[in-house]
């Protein structure tokens, strides 16, 4: 499977100047319109192009150890009510979905002729990733995450540093991932004729939502004919966590035109979306610009962005992918917020049936799937079968999730 | 012809370029932004570009994205920038705005077009607004009466520089390095190339724009642009000033060397 992982398919594409409808586009400074049409050429060319797809499979099988396994995680099933198969991107290697991201944009930065990758973070964990394929790929690498992030999340900018990448804390504005992310485009307006801006997700200009989602679709494809090996048909439907959105698409893509399976989006409701503390942009947002896209966003009255909160860093972003956005106004996927205690809840019980610790973003997909399993269940007059984007490992949230279980001993 | 055009004209006949002066709306607060770009007006600068400030400026270097999270922490709204706009636009030195875009599609494309014109606006200069997603925009625009300025950059190609320029209305804004707002030792080397491919393209006026903080530079940029704006040297005027009256004071020296450095092309 994954030696073809780009292989045309049939799911939803965007117009050429990469809108979903109402969504998408270029939002932009004039200045990096050249470098987005050459990526765009680059794409385009690339995902024709046998030999690449064939080094891009090759890398994604040898390098980062797909296919995941699909696991059916039955003690976990017998608590929520459904048959439970879990999409294990955790297991590839840097520990999440990303790595075929950036395995695949560090590919096309070779083929371009650019010697440099910048990237945004939030938690660190695309910044790691991005860091990794730079290192394999001996690219110059210089990673933006705000200060407030760096503080929290030192291990990350110590691993990011251990393996040949620049970290530069960013100190304006909210000093979050949003901070980096302005810094990034500074930087690659500036630089942009030796750098690829490598982003971390299927949001920003065009091409970047559609060529995210194309490298990372390989979860979706395998995990269909993962589903038909194992269950001899289609689930009833594929669950996944949102924050820009790359890891749901993921799973999604090779789904949509599977009308009988249902896609849900689970968001980050943080403190739950009426109290305003959330990062759930199409629940609670509205409709607008930013980072060079029209999606939903979270913003005030006047159209400036607002501070997202979630106990998940990475699905702490105001925005979200267009993509998602257009999946959303079609109705072909639903979109539902996760507070941070369902989605902790389901963290603990993943942990406990089935010793698998879970990143704290694939605990948001685990909790809807948790809520969805009873509903499905009545509505379709049987156990349903649900497939769940287990994107990432819970390693880096031990901090995080020791903390909020209270279970760290005090220091001394 | 728009006011910037009339404005344009009367410069080029006096053999200077004309002095645009950037401030974003409501730094260090609306009634402080008010003052200073009157001052800046009185001193020589010809053409005020009022900022809206946003969130999240990616063509704005530091010192322009502290003075807008200022102005955003001090609680400005768009509608404050409208009053400011009105209130400099009394001053008789044309106004035009700048702002990113979703703060346009937040307050609604024709209102905005509608308020900005009955303020005195005579148009919006849109750093990541390209013409390829300005529909909205041309219309409301046109129906109100409002010049287009989009940017164009060295690193467009022939075909998209002619493209932009053509939706352009007042003046074309030349981003003279590839990067982003802020005053630099150096001007660029670009710029002159940039502008006379623009001048290939088009016959309206071309301001050139990004790294110009002193009267040298601007003489020099004057030298083969018919406009010379700055925005983060002013700001700093008032960013490092300890109290209004000082930073009052700086706006009005630097704008006066300014002024004179455009009236001393250096061809």
């Amino acid at each position: 499977m994954s030696a073809d992982a780009l292989a045309p398919v049939a799911g939803p594409q965007p117009d050429s100047a990469g809108h979903f409808g109402r969504f998408g586009g270029r939002f932009v400074p004039e200045a990096l319109v050249a470098a987005l049409d050459e990526l765009d050429g680059a794409w385009r060319t690339a995902m024709a192009d046998e030999s690449f797809r064939a080094e891009f499979g090759a890398l994604l099988r040898d390098y980062a150890g797909t296919p995941s396994l699909l696991y059916e995680a039955r003690r976990f099933s017998a608590k929520v009510g459904a048959r439970v198969l879990l999409k294990r991107e955790d297991l590839n290697h840097t520990g999440a979905h990303k790595v075929r991201n950036v395995l695949g944009q560090a590919l096309l930065t070779k083929r371009m002729g650019k010697t440099r990758v910048i990237a945004e973070t939030g938690a660190g964990q695309h910044g790691v990733a991005t860091a990794t394929a730079a290192a394999l790929f001996d690219l110059e690498c210089v990673v933006y995450m705000g200060q407030v992030d760096t503080e929290r999340q030192a291990l990350n900018v110590a691993r990011m540093r251990m393996l040949g990448a620049t970290v530069v804390p960013v100190t304006n504005g909210s000093r979050t991932l949003k901070d980096a992310m302005n810094e990034a485009m500074r930087d690659w307006v500036a630089n942009v004729d030796e750098t690829h801006y490598l982003i971390g997700t299927a949001a920003g200009p065009h091409p970047f939502p559609a060529m995210v989602r194309d490298f990372v679709r390989g979860i979706g494809d395998e995990a269909r004919q993962q589903c038909l090996d194992l269950t001899g048909g289609l689930p009833d439907a594929v669950t996944a966590c949102v924050g820009g959105g790359s890891n749901a698409l993921g799973i999604f893509h090779a789904f949509v035109p599977d009308e009988a399976v249902r896609l849900y989006g689970f968001e980050a409701g943080g403190d739950g979306v009426a109290t305003g503390r959330h990062a759930a942009s199409i629940t609670g947002g509205s409709a607008g610009v930013l980072h060079g896209t029209r999606t939903y966003v979270l913003q005030d009255a006047d159209g400036q962005t607002l501070e997202s909160h979630s106990i998940s860093a990475g699905l702490d972003y105001p925005g979200v992918g267009p993509e998602h956005a257009w999946l959303h106004d079609s109705g072909r996927a639903t979109y539902l917020p996760v507070t941070d205690d369902e989605a902790m809840a389901a963290f603990e019980l993943l942990c406990r049936t089935e010793g698998i610790i879970p990143a704290i973003e694939s605990a948001h997909a685990l909790a809807g799937t948790v809520a969805l399993a009873p509903k499905l269940a009545a509505e379709l007059g049987r156990e349903p079968t649900i497939v769940v984007n287990l994107s990432g490992r819970g390693d880096k949230d031990v901090h995080t999730a020791g903390d909020y279980f209270g279970i760290l001993d005090k220091e001394r | 012809m728009s006011r910037i055009g009339v404005a344009f004209d009367k410069a080029r006949a006096d053999g200077r370029a004309l002095l645009v002066g950037c401030m974003p709306a409501g730094f260090p607060t609306v009634e402080g932004s008010i003052a200073a770009m009157t001052a800046m007006v009185e001193a020589g600068v010809d053409v005020i570009e009022v900022e809206i400030p946003y969130s999240d400026p990616v063509m704005d270097g530091p010192v322009i994205q502290k003075a807008s999270d200022i102005a955003l922490a001090g609680g400005v709204r768009t509608a404050d920038t409208m009053r400011v706009i009105e209130a400099v636009a009394a001053t008789g030195a044309p106004v035009v705005t700048m702002t990113y875009w979703n703060p346009v599609e937040r307050y609604g494309v024709d209102v905005f077009a509608r308020d900005l014109a009955s303020a005195g606006g005579t148009g919006l200069i849109t750093p990541d607004l390209i013409p390829d997603e300005a529909a909205e925009w041309l219309a409301a625009s046109d129906a109100h009466g409002l010049d287009r300025t989009f940017l164009v950059s060295p690193s467009s190609t022939d075909v998209r520089l002619a493209m932009t320029v053509q939706h352009c209305r007042g003046f074309v804004y030349a981003t003279a390095v590839m990067g982003v707002t802020g005053a630099r030792a150096q001007t660029s080397d670009a710029a002159p190339t940039l502008v006379s491919r623009v001048r290939a393209a088009t016959d309206l006026p071309v301001g050139v724009g990004l790294g110009v903080g002193t009267g040298a530079q601007a003489g020099t940029v004057a030298g083969y642009a018919d406009g010379v704006i700055v925005g983060s040297a002013l700001v700093r005027c008032v960013l490092d000033a300890t109290s209004e009256a000082e930073g009052l004071a700086a706006l009005r020296t630097l704008s006066a060397e300014l002024a004179e450095g455009v009236r001393n092309p250096v061809r």
